[in-house]
């Protein structure tokens, strides 16, 4: 791959840092009137999720990483892995347990998700901003309420976890938001 | 990443900023009206530059209309070298509002073009420059009056190390455990790790109510600064900060020409062995020196990070009519 410098550095460049591939988010110059220049950078490794600040030379250069984003449609998991196609090629790719973490509770099939993959193999699984689940299990609610009174935990069929009106009941379609783990309101029919 | 608008036709400051930064820099030439020193000009291209080892000179051709050869012409980094061939030539205390030129600069703080105070003072050691920088601080930015902290004290204060007598062995323990491994592992300069670690860990302690003074810099980085007579392991050099800005760098002049023909071999030296080309040595300046620099100090002054502060304005755009993306 490329080497890229310091002075390359901005969002969206992905390089390697420590054997990881890190997704540049800010870059910032400092310099001293008198000597060496920095730049104080802000990235993710894209692994772990970590955000983290380094000091870098300028024009220190890195090796690029080969990381893409594709966007691709959740087929099924086999139970240790989770099939994902894209819809053009039909071409299928599996991710593990580690790359799809946490999204695994927002997987619903044939739901368009961002599979980040470096060297080809999938590193992230990321599922769309907002997912429609049926509610498997949740108290009946109280007549009468309307939203707002802290509602109550309803189980999804993913096995997900949220927090709900008290009107809305068992068998019902919820729209969630994945990036905060939070009820939007009850899918349109 | 921060939305950064697009480059366009309209200026980077508003108009309206644009006249209190005129009323800022009348201020300053009234400043010195007050005080006889008087204004000069000195050329913005010259045949010589400086050798500072982390300094990026822009240079252009010369297509001399008497001469078939083109010649290389450099762009002034400061107007250092020039305003001392006046005090040589017994100009007496000159101060100038010039536009400076660094490659390789830009950023909030930075443009590769900006404007630079400069002055000098015969018969003024670095401490009594340091007085007069404050007035004008107070009276030109109404600040409150600056503090002073030696560089041993202030690395001393902040991150429990003597810079002047730290080991590498010791500097690079301490940028490792600060979370610089990456650069400290395998730094041989004790230098770059002082700069590091002044620059991140202990520059952002400093003047946040009011300027800080930060004087006797170490010997290996005088600059164009006289080694100190008490102590030789510092030079008389200061820099004064204020709310994260670098606002100053002064120095008691050195005299000697000597003694400044071996930095700039030095610095020629540390260029070459980093791969780097080396400079033409200003020979109009050594020969000065050797005609007699009056014992002086002189200081330069970011005039743009100056109206920032005086303004309230964090990104040094905000206070130029055009920044170098719209220029």
């Amino acid at each position: 791959m490329a080497n890229i410098s310091t002075n390359e550095f901005k969002g969206g460049v992905k390089i390697m840092l420590d054997g990881e591939p890190c997704n540049i988010l800010e870059n910032e110059y400092v310099k001293p009137g008198k000597g060496q220049a920095f730049n104080r950078v802000k990235l993710k490794k894209l692994i772990s999720g970590k955000t983290l600040e380094k000091t870098f030379k300028s024009g220190e250069s890195f090796e690029a990483a080969d990381v893409m984003d594709m966007e691709l449609s959740y087929l099924y998991t086999d139970g240790e892995f989770w099939h994902f196609m894209n819809n053009e090629s039909f071409e299928q790719i599996a991710a593990d347990d580690k790359a799809v973490g946490d999204s695994v509770k927002w997987l619903v099939e044939n739901d368009s998700c961002t599979i980040t993959l470096w060297n080809g193999t999938p590193i992230v699984v990321t599922p769309p901003n907002f997912v429609e689940l049926e509610i498997t299990e949740t108290d009946p609610g109280l007549k009468g309420d309307t939203a707002g009174t802290g509602g109550k935990p309803a189980t999804l069929t993913t096995g997900a976890v949220v927090r709900v009106p008290l009107f809305v009941q068992t068998g019902e379609v919820v729209k969630v938001d994945t990036r905060s783990g939070e009820y939007a309101s009850r899918a349109q029919k | 990443m921060k939305h950064e608008p697009r480059p366009c036709w309209q200026p980077t400051a508003d108009v309206a900023t644009l006249k209190q930064r005129a009323a800022i820099i009348a201020n300053i030439r009234q400043f010195f009206a007050e005080r006889d020193v008087w204004e000069v000009e000195t050329p913005s291209l010259s045949n010589a530059t400086v050798s500072d080892f982390h300094m990026r000179v822009f240079d252009t051709q010369f297509a001399d209309p008497m001469s078939p050869q083109q010649r290389t012409l450099y762009l002034q980094t400061s107007p250092e070298y020039a305003m001392k061939r006046l005090l040589c030539a017994g100009s007496g205390a000159i101060f100038q509002l010039a536009k400076a030129f660094r490659n390789e600069e830009a950023g909030k703080h930075h443009n590769p073009e900006f404007t630079m105070l400069e002055w000098y003072r015969p018969g003024f050691d670095h401490n009594q420059l340091m007085d007069e920088l404050d007035e004008l601080m107070q009276s030109v930015v109404g600040c409150l009056p600056a503090q002073r902290m030696s560089y041993q004290d202030a690395f001393i204060k902040y991150l429990d190390i003597d810079p002047l007598s730290a080991s590498l062995a010791v500097l690079k323990a301490k940028g490792c455990e600060l979370g610089y491994e990456h650069i400290c592992r395998d730094e041989q300069d004790k230098d770059t790790i002082l700069q590091l670690l002044f620059s991140h860990e202990v520059e952002p302690n400093l003047a946040n109510r009011c300027p800080c003074f930060i004087f006797d810099f170490p010997a290996s980085q005088a600059a164009l600064a006289r080694i100190s007579l008490q102590d030789e392991r510092v030079a008389e050099r200061f820099e004064l900060y204020y709310e994260g800005l670098e606002l100053a760098n002064g120095f008691h002049e050195l005299a000697n020409a000597p003694e400044q023909r071996q930095r700039f071999e030095r610095d020629n030296q540390q260029r070459k062995s980093a791969g780097l080309s080396t400079v033409p040595i200003d020979e109009f300046f050594l020969d000065a020196l050797d005609a007699g620099l009056p014992d002086c100090s002189g200081v330069a002054v970011g005039v743009d990070r100056l109206v920032m502060l005086a303004l309230g304005k964090s990104d040094i755009r905000h206070v130029l009519a055009f920044n170098y993306q719209n220029a």
